[in-house]
């Protein structure tokens, strides 16, 4: 176990092919998170991602209300696009096709 | 996914191993049963783990906890949510539990939406829930109910006790998920 990297992930910008803004917002123990952010990394694109459930408090409300103008049921992994197009779930073909691939 | 394994706290191999066993055993003798993929499941676990360890209770590890028990009772696995979305998409929302028809192989498992209501409506449910229970509480029961009946929230079974449970002797819910039912 690496002690010096417990529970610290909150989130990170993963660098690759520029398709626009891609913001995924998800949880640290949810599995369907994991597929997508694996998704996004295997696809090779620019994207960030945000563990909802590491935020401090106040980061945490912030990112919820930002969240819920896009999904009102605050639910997880919700991929954001470009800041106007929500994809809410583990949905590959939806991601793959809003990403054009 | 190994990134993520490293960065859970303390939770070791071992401990989620007897507990994925523990709950598959459990889940089978009451005709449930684990998603058969086993690694996905087992990840499954060590969020439940983290959850204990964060809220000191079972959180749903797809979805965010608000750290007071009394608000997330609805999702302490197995959630409220579970037999529904069984019967209608052959998961839970996580997927930990899955259908027959998905162990048979006639279905596959995928994301499926929330089912849970958002907050302002959950809260309406809960002051609506303890309304119910104030008035049935000053309810003179008739001739008609010896005892109060309890539901579990979790698995629907009723018992007419004075109390309810300790423990839900089907899926051993504990008793603060029980509601008065008549």
């Amino acid at each position: 176990m690496n002690i010096f990297n417990q529970d610290t992930d909150k989130g990170k910008h993963i660098s690759g092919i520029d398709k626009g803004k891609v913001l995924m917002y998800g949880l640290s123990t949810c599995v369907w998170c994991k597929k997508t952010k694996k998704l996004l990394t295997d696809l090779g694109v620019d994207f960030e991602y945000v563990y909802v459930d590491r935020l401090e408090e106040n980061e945490e409300n912030e990112a919820v209300e930002k969240l819920r103008h896009f999904n009102p049921s605050i639910s997880f992994p919700t991929t954001i696009i470009n800041d106007e197009k929500a994809i809410v779930g583990f949905k590959e073909k939806q991601i793959r096709e809003a990403l054009g691939f | 996914m190994k990134e993520e394994k490293a960065a859970e706290e303390g939770i070791s191999e071992e401990k989620v191993d007897t507990v994925y066993k523990r709950l598959k055993q459990e889940a089978e003798k009451s005709g449930y049963h684990l998603n058969p993929d086993v690694e996905f499941t087992k990840d499954l676990v060590r969020g439940l783990l983290t959850n204990e360890e964060r809220y000191g209770y079972w959180a749903c590890p797809c979805r965010l906890a608000s750290g007071n028990t009394e608000e997330d009772l609805d999702i302490v696995c197995p959630c409220y949510y579970r037999d529904p979305d069984l019967n209608d998409y052959g998961a839970c929302y996580c997927a930990l539990y899955v259908s027959d028809e998905v162990i048979r192989e006639e279905k596959e498992v995928e994301s499926i939406p929330e089912r849970r209501p958002p907050q302002e409506e959950r809260e309406a449910a809960r002051a609506e829930e303890s309304e119910r229970e104030e008035m049935m509480e000053t309810m003179e029961i008739s001739g008609k109910l010896s005892k109060p009946v309890w539901r579990c929230k979790v698995c629907g079974y009723l018992s007419a006790m004075d109390e309810a449970p300790g423990v839900c002797p089907i899926c051993k819910a504990k008793k603060e998920r029980f509601e008065r039912f008549m």
